[in-house]
C-alpha cells in the first residue's frame, strides 16, 4: 500500500511539473488577462510582479507546490473566484454527465458486443458495427446540434441547453451539486423531472460515444474467449449456448472490460468540451478550456489536478474490482 | 438474457416516466436573456472592465449623471446627481445631489458616499482608473480633490477640462456610487472592500444582485423603492449560453426571452420567424486596420493612400459581415459628440494598383497577425485578395486573441485587424488613442496607444488640438474640433476605421423597450416591459 501511495503521490507530482511548465511556456502573457488591454506599463509591471511572475521558475513552482499541498491552488483570474470554489461548482456537473453517459454506455454497449460477438456475422453484429463506426466518426458538435434541433427544437421531449430549466434555476438546495440527486435530496419531482429532462439527451450523446467503444471492446474480448478450448469443452458437455456465453465466456471478459469501462468514464471525466459548449453545460471541460485560452494557469493547474486525482483513483478502484471478480486474487 | 431487461427496463421506464415536459413561455414578469458572460471577472466597478461584468453593474448601481435608455440619443442626464454647476475659472465642477434616493441597503445616498465612491475607484487605482484620473486626481491626493458637504460634491480638477468631458466620465462604470456603510465592514486591510464588491452588490440600481455563479448565470431581483420607479421585471435572469445556435433554438422554444449573441445566419433565418423579433442597434466598437509605420512597405504615403482604397467597404458588409458591422470611416462611433459624418474612401483596385506601381513597391510582401475570430479572418482574406490584383502579397498569420494582442503591444503586428470599443461616451476616449501619441520612441512604451503601438508619429498638430479639446468649454465648439481632427486623420493617417459593430438582439415579440446600451453604455433592464 505504501509503494502504492509513494507512485500516486509521484504520478501528480510529474502530473504539476509537466502542466506547469506547459503554462509558462505557453504564449499567453497571463498579466494582460488580469490588467486588461489599456494598461500602462506601470500598472502592467506592477500585476506581474505581484502574481510572482518576476521570480526563476524553480521558485514559482517550489511555491506552487507548496500551495497546493495546503488545498490552496489560488485565485482564478478568469472568474476571479477562489479556484476550489469553482472546481466544486463545476465538477458535479461534469460528474453527473459523465456517470449518466457512462451507465448508458455500458448498460447498451456491453450487451451489444456479447450478441455481436455471440452471434459472429449476423445481423446484430452487423448493426454494432454501423453504430460503432458511426459514433466514432461522426462529429459530436453536428450529432449534439442535431439532437438538440430534432428533440427540443422540433419534437420538445427533452428541455433545451442548460443544466434546469429556467423557473428552477437556483431553487434546489445544493447538496451534492449533482442536480438529479439534490432535487431527490429535496423532494421535488419537478426539478428531478426538469434537470432530467436537461440531461438525458447530452447523457445520451455521450453515452452514445462510450458505448461505440464499450461495444467493440466487449465483442473482441469475447470472440477470443470464444474461440479459446474451455469453450468447445463446455459446448461438448452440452451446455446451452447462453451458459456457455454468459456463464462462461463473459465471466472471463469482465476484468479486462473494467479497465475499458473506467478509461472510458475518466476520459469524460475530463470533460467533453465540445459537448458541455453545445448544450451551455457549465462543467469541468468548459472551466478548464475557457482557463487555457485566456492564459489562466491557476485554474488549469486546478483542474488538470483533479482530472489527475480522478485517474488515480478510478485505477485505484479497478484493482480493487479485480480482486472481487478474479477468484485466483482472493 | 433475461438478467439483461432489468437494467433496460429501467431505462425504459424512467423514459416514459419523464413525459414531454411542456414547454411554456417564461413567467410574465421575468426576463430570461442568454449572453455570453463567461468575460466577468468582477463585480466590483472600481475594477470591471468587462462587457458582461459592466452589463450587471450598469443595473445594480446608480451613477452621478446617467444615460435614458427610452431616449440614449439625448446624452448624459441628472441621475443621482439632480443639477450641476461649473465654477467660473471651469477648475471645479459642483454636483447637487438628488435628496430621497435609498441604496439596497435602506441607507441614504449621501454625498459622501459619492465621494468615497470615486475616491475609492481612483486610490484602488485598477484597470478602469484612468477614466478618472486623468482629470488630475491621484491616490496621494484624491481626499483634497474630491470633497462633499451635506447636499453637495466638488470635483477639483488639475485644468479646466470641458464640463461635456468630466460628465460624460462621469457616466463611466468606475464612476458607480457604492455604498459606503454597507461596505466598511467587509473591507480587509487595504482592499477597500475589493474583495467583497467582487462578488456582491451594495448599490441603488434598479435592481439588486440575487446570485452569481461564474460561467454560468446572473440573477437580478428588482428594487422595489427605486427612485424612478419600480421596474416592471421583477426578475433578470442572465444565462451563460455560448453557442449562437443554442441560443436561436432557446428563443424559438419561448425558454428565453433576449438572445444576445446570435450569429447572421441564426439572425436571418430568425427574421421570418413567428413570434421573434430582431432588433438592431449601433454599438460603440469600431473595426479598423492598423498599419505599422515600421514595415518598410506600410510606411510609404502612397501605399497608406492605397490600402484605404483596397477595403470593399459596401460588399464586405453586405457579405459575410452582414448585419454584424456597417461601413464607418472615421474613429469616432456614430452616437458620439462630434463624430465626422463623411465616407470619403472607396473600393478602387485600379486606383490602388497605380498608386503602388508608381511608388514602386509592386510584388511587396506583408504579414497581417489577426486573431482567430471569423469576422476578422474573413475581412483578412477578402483584404488579401484585393491586395494580390494591386500587386501586394498579404500573408495571413491566425493566432488567439491573446497572442495578437501580445504582439501588438509589442509593436510587432504589421497589419493589424480588430475592434478597439471605447471605454467611456466622450469623444476623448477614442481621439486619445487613435489620434493621441506624444512619443513615438520604442522606450516610450505607450503599450496602451493604438497610434503607438503602430508606431504612428501623429503629427504635433494633431497631438495639441486632441488635448486642446479635452479643455473647450463650449460644447459646438468641442464638436467641431472633433470634426477637424477626425478630417485631419482621414487624409494622412495609418490607421484605417472601416466598419462600426451593430448589435442584432433577438427578442420574443411582447418583449419591448430593449436596450444593449448602443453606443455609449451598456444594457438596462429597469424600462423593459412585456406584453401578452
Amino acid at each position: 500500500m505504501g509503494g502504492t501511495l509513494l507512485s500516486l503521490a509521484l504520478t501528480l507530482l510529474g502530473l504539476l511539473l509537466v502542466t506547469f511548465i506547459i503554462g509558462r511556456v505557453m504564449p499567453i502573457d497571463p498579466v494582460l488577462k488580469v490588467v486588461g488591454d489599456r494598461a500602462s506599463q506601470a500598472q502592467y509591471e506592477a500585476a506581474y510582479r505581484a502574481m510572482g511572475l518576476d521570480q526563476p521558475l524553480y521558485i514559482q513552482f517550489w511555491r506552487y507546490i507548496g500551495d497546493v499541498l495546503t488545498g490552496d491552488f489560488g485565485r482564478s483570474i478568469s472568474t476571479g473566484q477562489l479556484v476550489v470554489n469553482d472546481i466544486k461548482r463545476v465538477f458535479p456537473a461534469t460528474f453527473e454527465l459523465a456517470t449518466l453517459g457512462t451507465l448508458i454506455g455500458v448498460f447498451v454497449g456491453v450487451p451489444l458486443g456479447v450478441i455481436a460477438a455471440a452471434r459472429r456475422g449476423g445481423i446484430i453484429d452487423q448493426i454494432a458495427r454501423v453504430v460503432a463506426l458511426v459514433g466514432y466518426s461522426m462529429p459530436i458538435f453536428w450529432l449534439g446540434l442535431m439532437g438538440l434541433l430534432v428533440f427540443y427544437g422540433i419534437l420538445g421531449w427533452v428541455g433545451g441547453p442548460g443544466r434546469q430549466g429556467i423557473i428552477y434555476d437556483g431553487m434546489v438546495p445544493v447538496v451534492t451539486g449533482l442536480i438529479l440527486v439534490d432535487s431527490l435530496i429535496a423532494g421535488d419531482w419537478g426539478a428531478f423531472k426538469d434537470a432530467f429532462s436537461h440531461i438525458i439527451l447530452p447523457a445520451s450523446l455521450l453515452g452514445y460515444y462510450s458505448l461505440a467503444y464499450i461495444s467493440r471492446m466487449t465483442r473482441s474480448f469475447m470472440l477470443e474467449q470464444l474461440s479459446s478450448e474451455y469453450i468447445t469443452t463446455a459446448r461438448v458437455k452440452g451446455l446451452s449456448e447462453r451458459a456457455v456465453i454468459w456463464r462462461h465466456a463473459f465471466r472471463n471478459i469482465q476484468i479486462p472490460l473494467v479497465t475499458v469501462i473506467a478509461l472510458s468514464f475518466g476520459s469524460l471525466l475530463e470533460g467533453s468540451v465540445l459537448t458541455e459548449i453545445i448544450f451551455s453545460w457549465p462543467g469541468l471541460g468548459q472551466y478548464i478550456t475557457n482557463a487555457l485560452l485566456s492564459g489562466d494557469m491557476n485554474a488549469v493547474l486546478g483542474g488538470t489536478v483533479v482530472v489527475g486525482i480522478c485517474f488515480v483513483l478510478l485505477n485505484l478502484f479497478s484493482d480493487l474490482l479485480y480482486r472481487v471478480l478474479d477468484p485466483r486474487s482472493k | 438474457m433475461r438478467h439483461l431487461l432489468t437494467p433496460r427496463a429501467i431505462l425504459l421506464a424512467s423514459a416514459l416516466a419523464i413525459a414531454p415536459a411542456a414547454y411554456a413561455d417564461t413567467p410574465a414578469d421575468t426576463l430570461v436573456v442568454a449572453h455570453t458572460i463567461d468575460d466577468i471577472i468582477s463585480l466590483d466597478p472600481a475594477q470591471s472592465f468587462e462587457f458582461s461584468g459592466n452589463d450587471v453593474n450598469q443595473n445594480t448601481y446608480d451613477r452621478l449623471v446617467d444615460f435614458d435608455p427610452l431616449d440614449p440619443d439625448a446624452g448624459f442626464k441628472p441621475s443621482l446627481a439632480e443639477s450641476w454647476e461649473v465654477a467660473e475659472d471651469g477648475m471645479s465642477i459642483t454636483l447637487k445631489m438628488r435628496e430621497g434616493v435609498t441604496f439596497h441597503s435602506g441607507n441614504p445616498v449621501r454625498a459622501e458616499d459619492a465621494a468615497w465612491s470615486l475616491q475609492r475607484a481612483v486610490k484602488l487605482n485598477l484597470t478602469p482608473a484612468f477614466i478618472l484620473t486623468q482629470f488630475g486626481f491621484t491616490p496621494e491626493n484624491v481626499e483634497e480633490k474630491i470633497t462633499f458637504d451635506d447636499t453637495t460634491l466638488t470635483l477639483h480638477m488639475d485644468q479646466p477640462y470641458a464640463p461635456s468631458f468630466v460628465l460624460n466620465c462621469l457616466t463611466a462604470n468606475i464612476a458607480s456610487i457604492v455604498d459606503k456603510e454597507t461596505v466598511l465592514p467587509h473591507v480587509d486591510g487595504e482592499d477597500l472592500g475589493n474583495a467583497w464588491l467582487s462578488t456582491n452588490a451594495a448599490g441603488s440600481g434598479a435592481y439588486t444582485l440575487a446570485a452569481w455563479r461564474a460561467n454560468e448565470a446572473v440573477q437580478f431581483t428588482a428594487y422595489d423603492d427605486y427612485w424612478q420607479g419600480a421596474p416592471e421585471m421583477k426578475r433578470v435572469i442572465v444565462r451563460n449560453v455560448a453557442e449562437s445556435s443554442a441560443q436561436r433554438l432557446l428563443l424559438e422554444q419561448g425558454d428565453i426571452d433576449v438572445a444576445r449573441n446570435l450569429s447572421p445566419t441564426d439572425v436571418d433565418s430568425l427574421r421570418n420567424v413567428e413570434g421573434v423579433t430582431i432588433q438592431d442597434e449601433p454599438r460603440g466598437r469600431i473595426l479598423y486596420m492598423g498599419l505599422n509605420q515600421n514595415d518598410e512597405v506600410l510606411s510609404n504615403p502612397a501605399v497608406i493612400e492605397a490600402m484605404k482604397h483596397l477595403v470593399d467597404y459596401e460588399g464586405i458588409a453586405d457579405s459575410f459581415l452582414k448585419g454584424m458591422f456597417a461601413p464607418h470611416q472615421t474613429f469616432l462611433p456614430m452616437g458620439y459628440l462630434g463624430v465626422l459624418e463623411d465616407q470619403p474612401w472607396t473600393y478602387d483596385v485600379e486606383k490602388a494598383k497605380a498608386l503602388i506601381e508608381e511608388a514602386g513597391l509592386a510584388g511587396s510582401t506583408v504579414t497581417t497577425k489577426v486573431r482567430d475570430l471569423r469576422e476578422y479572418t474573413d475581412v483578412a482574406q477578402a483584404l488579401q485578395a484585393s491586395m494580390a490584383e494591386a500587386g501586394l502579397t498579404l500573408n495571413i498569420e491566425q493566432m488567439t486573441g491573446a497572442q495578437v494582442l501580445d504582439a501588438y503591444r509589442a509593436r510587432s503586428v504589421p497589419i493589424f485587424i480588430g475592434e478597439w470599443g471605447p471605454d467611456y461616451s466622450d469623444p476623448n476616449t477614442n481621439a486619445a488613442t487613435f489620434a493621441f501619441n506624444p512619443d513615438n520612441s520604442a522606450e516610450a512604451a505607450a503599450t496602451g496607444l493604438l497610434a503607438w503601438r503602430n508606431a504612428y508619429a501623429v503629427p504635433d498638430e494633431m497631438n495639441e488640438a486632441t488635448q486642446a479639446a479635452t479643455l473647450e468649454q463650449d460644447a459646438d465648439t468641442r464638436a467641431q474640433m472633433y470634426i477637424d481632427i477626425q478630417k485631419q486623420y482621414q487624409a494622412e493617417a495609418p490607421i484605417v476605421p472601416m466598419f462600426q459593430r451593430i448589435e442584432p438582439t433577438g427578442l420574443r415579440e411582447n418583449v419591448q423597450n430593449w436596450f444593449s446600451g448602443r453606443a455609449v453604455t451598456s444594457v438596462m433592464y429597469r424600462q423593459v416591459t412585456k406584453g401578452e
